[in-house]
């Protein structure tokens, strides 16, 4: 019976990824849970085991090539093939797989969903995914200009639609990728030439260089004007004295050490962000139409800064986690992060984020939430700074290590006043931080 | 270049033709002495006699009728219907006759004649004086319809149409006659038939017209322009045989169609259009096919407040325009 490897769903994201390489060619045995091929998404790397044992019949996208989840990549025989079952098997493949490339409909989930046919082709030549474009016509529907945008945004991609999957064997679903294959190659000349594109290419001085538009930028670029899109921002910020976590970590570092675990300040931001979050449940939520979501578990991203870009790895259950744990969690995955070693779903399904912008020296900033969670916190450099303080009814001067904690909220489910209280718990629990 | 009207360019073109091929003569009620009621053939009498420039009794059927057995005899007549509204007596001798006898002659014969028309309203003709009668000759095979609505468009086709093999009906715009000008060359040029033009390029509707309707709708894009919206107008200029290479080509650029005719809009020219466009650039479209044309009303009235109701204006283009771009 033949098995069909698609692409897989890396992640809840993750909309499509490359072909790294094939670890096996057609012909070639591989056994149940035995690495097949390596995929490539804007995220991670990673490896696809083979769902059973078989022979490799059929190889259906090259390697680097960029292709939807769901795709077909590959045909594998398993163990006791029977040919006519695999010919029924096949046709039933081909109806399958002409239905979803016909209408998209599988890709289609917004109310307001109606596919026009000019959109429906250029999606099919362009294998966009029109959930991932943002309709501006009638309800939001998505136009041939929200098409011809998005193409244009993202023309510098590799190409989805490979030349070289062509192969003469049976397969009959291979043979309804390699359909789509021919008609993505010889559809260019009738399609129209996009105004903006000519416009943009028009106005590239001789002397530009252009940097290819990476994966993982390509991927920010999207997330970030989402996310200004669809949730009015509002940044407030607050000064705090981090005295008291400065010398909890000063009195501890040593101590930490001896257990292998670098103390830095990122995990008593994460404790602050927990505390801050179980004082005012209602920043751990998400906005949608039939409510607000709030979140019962708190797992919070950290956002790591890449040469290459940024990604916001999440520690899971972030309240469960006493300091060291945290530690070790910050450690472990911004580590891993830096080496792209970072599982798929590893920077999946956080309900907060923590921004450590302070790193390079920012003061304050007003961050992009990571949608589609309801806030987002930027920690600012610790400078120490003279300020007033009071203590037994006196005011003094003193030298304080001072931060700034910037909040962004999503004004659709938070109001200022929220965020306010928010914050003031953080401040609360980083000045008067204690064991 | 000068500029003149589109009467003047008409008149010149038929002027033009005469002087140069003396088989070439007018028929038409009033041509003669009168000059035309509307003056088109103004002057042409004293200059070719009345051999050449003949008045016609009150009879449509004779004027078509004489002309398609001078035109089977080497000659090359120009009819005048005095009102497009005034065919109809005609019509058996255009449908059955005129258009038919090239190919029942298997090619043996043929009627090289022009039937000059004007068209449409908005002159406040009232019902005799007002109709758009493309359609019913849009119909038929055999006949090729000439619908122009600029002066250099007008003299150009109308030497095409005289030189024609097979029968041309040149429609003229009443209201457009003394209203549009434009500049014509003095060279000999011609517009060949079939063609549409690119009255004024975009890229986010196509908007398809012809008559005066063009001048309307090139009204209601200016004011789109100003709002973002640009709007490609095509002229079609022949009704029959269409452009359908222009109309696609344009459709599939823009990939919305709105098309503005003054003719009532059951059975008019648009539905041909939009079936055409429905079936050849089904892939391109981003948008309803949007026709704006006069209502299924019997005729133009002639009360002015019923005329101007009858009649699309560049106000009611523009907002199908903006609904379109919306979409």
């Amino acid at each position: 019976m033949p098995t069909e490897i698609k692409m897989p769903q890396l992640g809840e994201s993750v909309t499509e990824g490359t072909l790294g390489r094939w670890l096996k060619q057609p012909g070639e045995r591989v056994e149940k849970y035995e690495a097949l091929l390596e995929v490539t998404t804007d995220k991670v790397d990673t490896e696809v085991p083979a769902p059973v044992s078989g022979i490799v019949r059929e190889i259906a996208v090259p390697e680097g090539a960029t292709v939807r989840v769901g795709t077909l990549l590959a045909v594998l025989d398993d163990d006791g093939a029977q040919s006519a079952e695999h010919r029924a098997q096949s046709d039933q493949a081909q109806k399958e797989n002409g239905k979803g490339q016909g209408s998209n409909a599988q890709t289609l989930e917004r109310s307001n969903a109606f596919v026009s046919p000019v959109v429906a082709r250029l999606a099919a030549e362009h294998s966009l995914d029109l959930s991932k474009i943002s309709g501006s016509g009638q309800d939001g529907r998505v136009t041939k200009q929200d098409v011809l945008k998005y193409v244009e945004s993202h023309k510098n991609e590799p190409s989805r639609m490979p030349a070289g999957a062509r192969s003469s064997d049976e397969g009959a679903s291979i043979h309804a990728a390699r359909s789509s294959i021919q008609s993505a190659e010889s559809a260019p000349s009738a399609r129209p030439v996009s105004p903006s594109a000519r416009l943009v290419e028009q106005e590239l001085p001789d002397d530009a260089e252009i940097l290819p538009l990476s994966p993982m930028r390509r991927s920010i670029a999207e997330h970030m004007v989402r996310s200004r899109r669809i949730a009015p921002h509002v940044t407030t910020v607050f000064e705090v004295d981090v005295s008291q976590m400065v010398a909890h970590r000063e009195r501890r570092k040593v101590d930490f050490e001896r257990q292998g675990v670098k103390l830095t300040y990122t995990p008593y931001f994460v404790q602050a962000a927990v505390a801050g979050l179980q004082a005012v449940p209602v920043v751990n939520a998400s906005y949608a139409e039939s409510g607000i979501v709030v979140h019962q578990r708190i797992h919070v991203g950290v956002a790591v800064a890449l040469e290459e870009g940024l990604v916001v790895p999440v520690i899971r259950d972030a309240d469960e986690k006493n300091l060291l744990g945290l530690a070790r969690a910050v450690n472990d995955l911004s580590g891993r992060a830096r080496a792209h070693r970072l599982k798929p779903d590893e920077t999946q399904g956080g309900t907060f984020t923590i921004t450590n912008h302070g790193v390079g020296g920012s003061l304050f900033a007003t961050p992009i939430i990571n949608q589609p969670q309801a806030a987002i916190i930027g920690i600012g450099a610790i400078q120490k700074r003279a300020v007033v303080i009071s203590q037994a009814g006196v005011d003094a001067i003193a030298i304080r290590p001072m931060c700034y904690l910037s909040l962004t909220i999503d004004h659709r489910l938070l109001d200022g006043a929220i965020a306010d209280r928010f914050l003031t718990a953080i401040k609360e629990f980083l000045e008067g931080y204690a064991e | 270049m000068p500029e003149i009207t589109l009467l003047e360019a008409i008149r010149q073109g038929i002027d033009e033709m005469m002087a140069a091929d003396g088989r070439i003569f007018v028929f038409g009620e009033d041509v003669g002495r009168r000059g035309g009621v509307f003056r088109v053939t103004e002057g042409l009498i004293d200059k070719y006699g009345s051999l050449r420039v003949l008045d016609a009794p009150l009879a449509e059927s004779v004027i078509v009728g004489a002309c398609i057995g001078a035109a089977m005899n080497d000659m090359l007549p120009i009819a005048e219907i005095q009102f497009a509204d005034f065919i109809y007596p005609a019509f058996n001798q255009i449908i059955s006759e005129a258009a038919r006898i090239h190919y029942r002659s298997n090619g043996d014969w043929s009627v090289p004649m022009v039937i000059r028309a004007p068209y449409g309203g908005g002159i406040h003709g009232a019902l005799y004086h007002s109709q758009s009668i493309e359609a019913f000759f849009c119909h038929m095979p055999g006949i090729k319809v000439v619908a122009p609505s600029t002066p250099y468009d007008a003299k150009g086709l109308l030497k095409t149409s005289i030189e024609d093999p097979n029968p041309v009906l040149f429609l003229e715009h009443k209201k457009c006659y003394r209203l549009i000008k434009g500049e014509v060359p003095d060279e000999d040029y011609r517009i060949p038939i079939g063609k549409a033009d690119i009255k004024r390029a975009g890229r986010d509707i196509t908007v398809i017209t012809y008559g005066l309707m063009l001048h309307f709708c090139l009204e209601a894009a200016e004011e789109l322009a100003t709002e973002g919206v640009e709007v490609e107008v095509l002229d079609l200029r022949t009704l029959r045989p269409l452009d359908s290479e222009a109309i696609l080509s344009s459709v599939r650029k823009t990939s919305k169609v709105l098309i503005v005719h003054e003719d009532n809009l059951t059975g008019g020219l648009g539905g041909e259009i939009a079936a055409m466009i429905g079936q050849q650039a089904f892939e391109y479209l981003d948008g309803p096919i949007t026709r704006i044309c006069a209502p299924d009303v019997p005729a133009m009235p002639y009360s002015k407040p019923l005329e101007d109701a009858f009649m699309p204006s560049p106000a009611l283009i523009a907002d199908a325009m903006r609904r379109l771009a919306a979409y």
